[in-house]
């Protein structure tokens, strides 16, 4: 992108910043984007271990037809639990919080965000949203059991700890407002010289209409859980059936955040397949205008389809057909990328590193995930398996097997820059074999189940579903052990890894021409674009002496 | 690659793209109210001859009076700024100063509005309310929470323009350097336009 | 030093302009409480949300400078726009043809 940057030796890396706090307090009150990015980062696994947990207790629930190891309320609270936290706390802010903040600056050639004030701010809420979460599980009066979509009337009448898990997923909304709202300010106003829109890596596309969504669609969900929390508190009639309100009302609201929310979580991690792909195939990627543009279609239409959760309501004939159409155009972007991906690699010379067979498990699991949506998105198949493991299968590939998978890829190949180790290859490899393979063995009998008629969130379940259920079950084993190899494995790396050169992949975005770790304030001078993102003509040369 | 910045050599102050942060902030304000417009929109589409007369129950005076308090408002502040392009520190604190001045008379008024509505026993679960058809409930309901929502933002409107203040005494705020005035007032004018909607909606569709 | 001025350097908005407009927006308000007092049926509310919108926009173009920002800010206020209008008008698919 930029002939190699020439940071001096002297400057130290952002480990070694002088803070004006020590130890711990030098990072909690750093304003620099890369410690905020890797906090969020601890903070994402974290809270990702603890809903993985529950996933796993819950598939342990349903190894057998009848009582297996908890109650009817302690599952419901496990399946509302696992919920909020895998979607507020981990795979909304996974890609815009934890690598948006670390790449951002460094990917468009700025020495930080355009708040960075405000940035440390959202941290902070995140931490608050994510910590009242945790404690409402531990309130007297029992953890939430509503489903992590809050549906009126039950969350008004439920009297476990609504109020708290309500009021935390407002505050996480806020957080994630003031994020977005940054990004598209650092986009615009700080972009290095030379980097023109159509320069900018496809991350950064993504980063940017994600960004939009997080700000004109978080504030609807923001309000709506709101108003749920105030008619709790004081009995004020708005989605309350017996004073007149509709609880349908409340739905189309929470589905027209959470709707955009799937593709805040899911077109970031696009941007990053998009970002990978090319670099070991060593080629430019396919398209490139058609991937960016198609980031923004997949933010403008993905806020216009939110209904299609809600095809069972009793909704008129007329919205029915509308949401159901807007869904199937929505599909087309996605299409486009998933074109372009294959295209980028057809021919290439492909190095088969581990965080591009992250990128290619990503390719197969969501195309998977959206095709099966397709058929949710089809009036008639939508109203035979709306409610069963169907949903609950393709929601998976879609979040996990797109997202989940492609955040693993990203941690794995943005290692070397975020810690200036490489990780040691092998127990990767076996990593994600073993959670490939078991992610499929989980989801797929799910989708089978679904369209033979198994509903979601039940407790017990017909014998004929044994089987299935079992397979299930025994994939998530196997995921989880994989996935445990992968963490174990980053952080035996921390220590034993070998030290990482400025670009062990021979890639040809900004992150790579700095150090790893990149020194504080990034880049030494502010770099002069003059090359795209993807242009490997004159990088292949120095990886060859890095190696 | 030629150099065009060197670290720590000046800090590069950026004024638009501080206002363009703040007023993406705006928009998501906006459409946190335009959630509640859309439940506004939609019940009195389910009830409009309820909402009529509910609405017939408020006091147009009243609600004519805090708008044209709150244009003021928006007039004076809007004046400290080019007070303070000027140069003219006082002016500029007296004209921020009387935007405070005007937001607690709009919430006096607004306190002395709800406690009547109280008196007479219009209030959440009050007997006097939920003897009433549904679709008054609805739209007193949402008359409480819009416009408490609206005075919440009120407050922080006024909590922020107290600093500007502090900052304009101070000289942190100053005639080459008031972008954070302009952030205050931009929140202000929000606060303004927001009850640019809820008034006609409120009072004025009897 | 002289580029970096120029950056800085803004619209000034004479008092007169802004009292002017401050006229207008009383003015408005009047006649939107004059025209609630007139039956005007079905009308009541849309006349109301026009002359609203007549008198945000005022507030936004004058006393919140958007006609003086750079052409990017009027864009980023029309998409907030667009996507409510979206919100509002895809939800009354739904309600509109019960």
């Amino acid at each position: 992108m930029t002939t190699a940057a020439t940071v001096a030796d002297t400057v130290p890396d952002f480990y070694h910043e002088k803070t004006r706090f020590k130890g711990i307090f030098g990072w909690i009150f750093s304003t620099d984007h890369k410690r905020i990015g890797l906090l969020y980062l601890f903070a994402v696994i974290t809270f990702f271990l603890v809903g993985m947990i529950l996933g796993v207790l819950m598939r342990l629930e349903m190894l057998t037809p009848e009582n297996t190891i908890v109650t009817p309320q302690t599952y419901n609270t496990f399946f509302t639990l696992h919920g909020i936290i895998m979607i507020f706390l981990v795979v909304i802010p996974a890609f815009p919080a934890v690598f948006g903040n670390f790449l951002l600056p460094l990917m468009i050639g700025a020495k930080d965000v355009f708040f960075p004030r405000l940035n440390l701010l959202s941290w902070w809420l995140f931490i608050a949203g994510g910590t009242l979460a945790l404690v409402s599980i531990f309130l007297p009066g029992g953890a939430a059991d509503t489903g992590w979509t809050f549906y009126v009337p039950y969350s008004i009448r439920s009297n476990t700890n609504i109020i708290p898990a309500l009021m935390a997923a407002f505050i996480l909304g806020f957080s994630s407002i003031l994020t977005g709202l940054n990004f598209i300010t650092t986009i615009h106003r700080m972009r290095a010289p030379g980097m023109t829109w159509f320069k900018m890596p496809l991350f950064v596309w993504s980063l940017y209409s994600t960004a939009w969504v997080q700000i004109l669609a978080t504030p609807i969900i923001g309000i709506t859980l709101l108003l749920v929390v105030i008619e709790r508190l004081f009995g004020v009639g708005i989605f309350d059936p017996t004073l007149g309100g509709d609880p349908v009302l409340y739905q189309h609201l929470f589905w027209m955040y959470s709707h955009p929310a799937v593709y805040i979580i899911i077109l970031p991690a696009m941007g990053v397949v998009s970002d990978i792909i090319p670099v070991f195939a060593r080629r430019t990627i396919f398209g490139y205008k058609f991937i960016a543009y198609s980031s923004i279609a997949i933010a403008a239409v993905g806020s216009l389809v939110w209904a299609h959760h809600m095809f069972t309501v009793g909704m008129s004939n007329t919205g029915m057909f509308i949401f159901s159409l807007l869904t199937f155009i929505v599909a087309i972007p996605s299409a486009i990328k998933v074109f372009n991906w294959v295209a980028t690699l057809y021919k290439g010379s492909i190095q088969l590193e581990v965080p591009l067979l992250f990128m290619l498990a990503f390719i197969m699991q969501f195309s998977i995930g959206g095709l099966t949506g397709l058929m949710l998105g089809a009036l008639s198949v939508n109203i035979h398996v709306t409610d069963t493991y169907f949903v609950v299968g393709h929601f998976h590939y879609v979040m996990f097997g797109g997202t989940g998978f492609a955040l693993f890829g990203a941690l794995y190949y943005w290692f070397p820059k975020m810690f200036g180790r490489m990780y040691i290859k092998r127990p990767a490899f076996i990593g994600w074999l073993l959670m490939t393979v078991g992610f499929n063995i989980l989801y797929f009998p799910m989708l089978i189940l679904g369209y033979m008629g198994m509903p979601r969130r039940y407790y017990h379940y017909l014998p004929q579903f044994e089987t299935l259920h079992r397979i299930a079950t025994v994939g998530s084993w196997i995921m989880v052990i994989g996935i445990i190899i992968l963490i174990v494995n980053l952080i035996v790396s921390l220590k034993k890894g070998k030290k990482a050169p400025a670009n062990p992949w021979g890639a040809a975005t900004l992150e790579w021409t700095v150090s790893s770790p990149p020194p504080t304030e990034n880049f030494h001078e502010i770099p002069v674009v003059t090359t795209g993102p993807y242009d490997y003509s004159n990088i292949t040369q120095s990886v060859e002496e890095t190696r | 690659m030629t150099s065009k910045a060197v670290a720590g050599e000046h800090k590069h102050r950026d004024d638009v793209g501080s206002r363009m942060g703040l007023w993406l902030f705006l928009f998501s304000e906006l459409i946190l109210f335009g959630g509640m417009f859309i439940i506004y929109a939609v019940y009195r589409f389910m009830h409009a001859e309820e909402f009529r007369l509910a609405a017939a129950e408020l006091d147009p005076f009243i609600g004519t009076i805090n708008t044209m308090i709150l244009l003021t408002s928006s007039l004076t502040v809007a004046m400290s700024i080019t007070a303070i392009q000027q140069g003219k520190k006082y002016l500029s604190m007296a004209l921020a100063s009387t935007t405070l001045v005007l937001a607690v008379v709009f919430l006096v008024n607004k306190y002395f509005e709800w406690s009547h509505k109280i008196s007479i026993g219009i209030y959440p679960q009050s007997p006097e309310l939920m003897n009433k058809p549904q679709g008054e409930i609805l739209y007193f309901g949402l008359y409480y929470v819009m416009t408490g929502l609206h005075a919440i933002h009120v407050i922080i409107g006024m909590a922020v323009l107290g600093f500007m203040l502090v900052f304009i005494a101070k000289g942190s705020i100053n005639r080459g350097s008031f972008v954070k005035l302009e952030a205050g007032a931009l929140y202000w004018h929000l606060v303004d336009i927001i009850w640019i909607f809820l008034f006609p909606l409120f009072y004025l569709i009897h | 030093m002289t580029q970096h001025e120029e950056e800085h350097k803004q619209h000034r908005v004479p008092y007169g302009e802004y009292i002017l407009i401050w006229l207008g927006l009383l003015a408005l308000t009047c006649l939107t409480v004059a025209l609630a007092g007139i039956d005007l049926g079905r009308w009541v509310i849309i006349t109301a949300l026009i002359i609203a919108s007549v008198k945000s926009l005022l507030v936004m173009n004058v006393f919140m400078h958007l006609k003086y920002e750079d052409r990017m800010f009027r864009l980023f206020a029309l998409v907030a726009l667009v996507t409510f209008i979206i919100f509002i008008s895809l939800t009354f698919f739904d309600y509109a043809f019960h």
